[in-house]
């Protein structure tokens, strides 16, 4: 075990936004100053009881929280092992849990008054979730999307669309979720004044990972809560995909210190760990990009590389620094899981529970599928059900389509 | 310390005039014809040469310089290679001071302590890191101070006279202050107000201010150059370059003269400046 272990898990980051070496604020000078406001912003709303209170009725009465957390019956008795649970984020409004983020960062730029939100998206699911506050609170919203990820989740642009989000397709790089990243903070140094840059994930400069992540802690707090009501005890193991890694740190924050419990993070392996992939922690090395340190897919030369995933949420270069640092520390284990053992964990699902998953949460499912069987019929694991597939269905039906010609 | 930048300032202000800084990606499209273009630029009329470290990701910069970059890399260009032809110029070339610009990544990854010792030998002068805002200064900042290189920090127009001291803190060579909120070559600079923040920093600093972002022809470039102690100029040059290739991306026998050229004519405007503010 690593001899420097923290006293706690759950303390960081520090004032500097620092998680280990991890995080900071890489940011151009245009940026800085209103990323020292957000941080003041995010601390007064934290602590004023009114935030949270009005944060509550929404959670409540417009996401449909809590979300269930639900004993899948047939899925344990296929796999023969562990008592699984799913925490049902995918039943969350907007069918994921980006909802619980933006609902809190729409709130902070309220509060400073912000009333242009840009984001950037990969699945869709942080844009659609974007797009469906800006219009519940009457403010623009901006959804940088890269082209190849326009193409191949439809459904969901025509979801931004129609909430009255301008969907705007990036051009640049792979034309997926990191350079659709590029172009929100491009957008973002040149409307510094009137625009808040609502991330999806727990990464970008301080304070986002750390705000990110307290928005998503109400998936595990409730996971605690409702575990102890249906098995009068604690989770034994959690997992969860991880792309930037906000529905895994969401789930794994709140049991970080209680160090029985195994924590499981699945990367997207893509065609395989030796070919293309979106596995930054198994195949990356510490780096800066997107104003975080954190490991990332990089060349020799410190050039960033294309990652590669079937699925669009998890298509990124890169991990939240809070995910590096509790891959360094230990305490989290990362895995990772193909496109393949992804796309049959989809369709089991859907068979054995009636639960179409999005791609990104099969991910987990998939590597659930190997750890379950290995653990007695006592052990209790929870997966994190981040989202749904339908806006997968048509990507999906036509690659099995393909394959029975 | 007095640095090949420090020199430069101190010997146009003697004559009279302005900076004219001029930016060029390293390796854009190729090694060699980069190098040939950074050797036309002094005899141009470039009294300060910026160097674009190409990188993939460069989240400042317009569509322009994102290509330039990726032309770059796609020839082959690496950090190394940068640095390698620095040496080449200085081979013929002592006096222009060279300012290397661009990320951090790169340079974490070739590591801080290499990088700097051999920025330096090879004939750097300054660095400008466009995502190394004070709040990071230990990472590089630092270091490159203490390894006798410039550190020119980025001054912008979100930047208040609250946050203005930390900025210039630890800058030294000039200040480089940026005139629109954006990225480059995405708006032109309204030389007025321009003026007004040149004239805010300089209660702050004595440090010379040159001025970029949004300067694409001989005219702002001379309103600009009024007004404060340089006028950079990078969009406009990597376009002239673009211009200039053939339908594969190659240099053409008119890559070099044709950026020489505009060089020469935004160099006039500097040259056609009043004096520098003071």
């Amino acid at each position: 075990m690593n001899p420097n272990l923290p006293n706690s898990f759950r303390s960081g980051p520090d004032e500097r936004g620092h998680f280990g070496i991890f995080g900071g604020r890489f940011v151009a000078e245009t940026l800085m100053p209103l990323i020292l406001d957000l941080e003041k912003a995010y601390a007064d709303a934290k602590a004023d009881p009114a935030f949270q209170a009005e944060m509550n009725v929404y959670l409540k009465d417009y996401v449909g929280r809590p979300s269930p957390l639900y004993f899948a019956e047939r899925l344990t008795e296929h796999l023969g092992g562990a008592k699984i649970y799913l925490k049902r984020e995918e039943l969350n409004h907007t069918g994921s849990h980006k909802v619980n983020n933006v609902l809190g960062q729409i709130m902070v730029a309220r509060r400073m008054g912000k009333k242009r939100i840009i984001a950037e998206t990969g699945a869709g699911q942080h844009g659609v979730a974007t797009a469906t506050l800006c219009a519940r609170f009457g403010l623009e919203c901006v959804v940088y999307m890269g082209a190849v990820d326009v193409e191949r989740q439809q459904p969901n642009v025509i979801r931004m669309e129609m909430l009255g989000a301008k969907v705007v397709p990036v051009q640049s790089g792979a034309r997926t979720l990191k350079d659709a990243m590029n172009d929100a903070l491009r957008d973002w140094v040149t409307n510094v004044h009137n625009t808040f840059y609502c991330i999806g994930t727990v990464a970008g400069p301080h304070p986002y990972p750390m705000m990110v992540r307290d928005f998503q802690s109400i998936i595990g707090h409730e996971t605690r809560k409702q575990m102890q009501e249906a098995e009068g005890r604690l989770p034994d193991s959690l997992i969860a995909c991880i792309g930037g890694g906000s529905n895994a740190m969401g789930l794994f924050h709140p049991f970080l210190d209680d160090p029985l419990i195994e924590i499981f993070g699945v990367e997207a392996a893509g065609h395989g760990l030796t070919q293309l992939h979106a596995a930054s922690l198994a195949g990356g090395r510490p780096g800066v990009l997107h104003g975080n340190r954190t490991y990332l897919l990089m060349d020799a030369d410190g050039q960033i590389e294309e990652a590669h995933s079937i699925s669009a949420g998890l298509d990124y270069p890169g991990i939240g620094p809070e995910h590096a640092w509790l891959h360094e520390t230990g305490r989290v284990k990362y895995l990772s899981a193909t496109d393949e053992e992804a796309l049959a964990a989809f369709q089991l699902l859907s068979r054995l529970e009636g639960i179409i998953p999005a791609l990104e949460s099969a991910h987990a499912i998939a590597k659930l599928s190997e750890l379950a069987p290995q653990r007695p019929r006592d052990h209790l694991m929870v997966v994190n059900l981040s989202g749904r597939g339908d806006k997968d269905v048509p990507q999906v039906g036509d690659i099995l389509k393909a394959r029975k010609k | 310390m007095t640095t090949r930048i420090d020199a430069r300032f101190a010997e146009l202000k003697q004559q009279g005039r302005s900076a004219f800084v001029t930016f060029v990606m390293a390796g854009d499209p190729d090694a060699k014809t980069s190098l040939d273009i950074l050797k036309a630029l002094p005899k141009a009329g470039a009294d300060v040469i910026e160097i674009g470290m190409p990188f993939t990701d460069p989240m400042a910069d317009g569509p322009s310089i994102q290509a330039a970059g990726l032309r770059a890399l796609k020839g082959g260009m690496t950090l190394r290679k940068t640095l390698a032809m620095v040496r080449d110029f200085r081979k013929e070339d002592n006096a222009t001071p060279i300012v290397l610009m661009g990320y951090y990544n790169p340079i974490y990854i070739y590591g801080v302590d290499s990088f700097l010792a051999d920025a330096k030998a090879a004939g750097v002068d300054g660095l400008i890191i466009v995502d190394l805002p004070p709040e990071e200064d230990t990472e590089l900042c630092i270091p490159a101070m203490k390894a006798g290189l410039n550190f020119i920090r980025l001054a912008t127009p979100t930047t208040d006279d609250k946050r203005l001291p930390a900025v210039l803190a630890n800058t030294s060579g000039f200040v480089y202050y940026v005139s629109i909120t954006g990225i480059t070559g995405a708006a032109t600079a309204d030389s007025k107000v321009v003026a007004e923040a040149v004239a805010r920093i300089k209660r702050h600093t004595k440090l010379p201010v040159c001025v970029g972002f949004g300067i694409r022809t001989p005219e702002t470039a001379r309103a600009i150059a009024e007004n404060a102690n340089g006028a950079v100029v990078g969009t406009a040059i990597v376009d002239v370059v673009r211009a200039n290739l053939d339908a594969e991306g190659r240099a053409t026998p008119k890559t070099v003269s044709a950026v020489a050229d505009l060089v020469s004519a935004l160099a006039q405007g500097v040259r056609g400046a009043k004096q520098a503010a003071e």
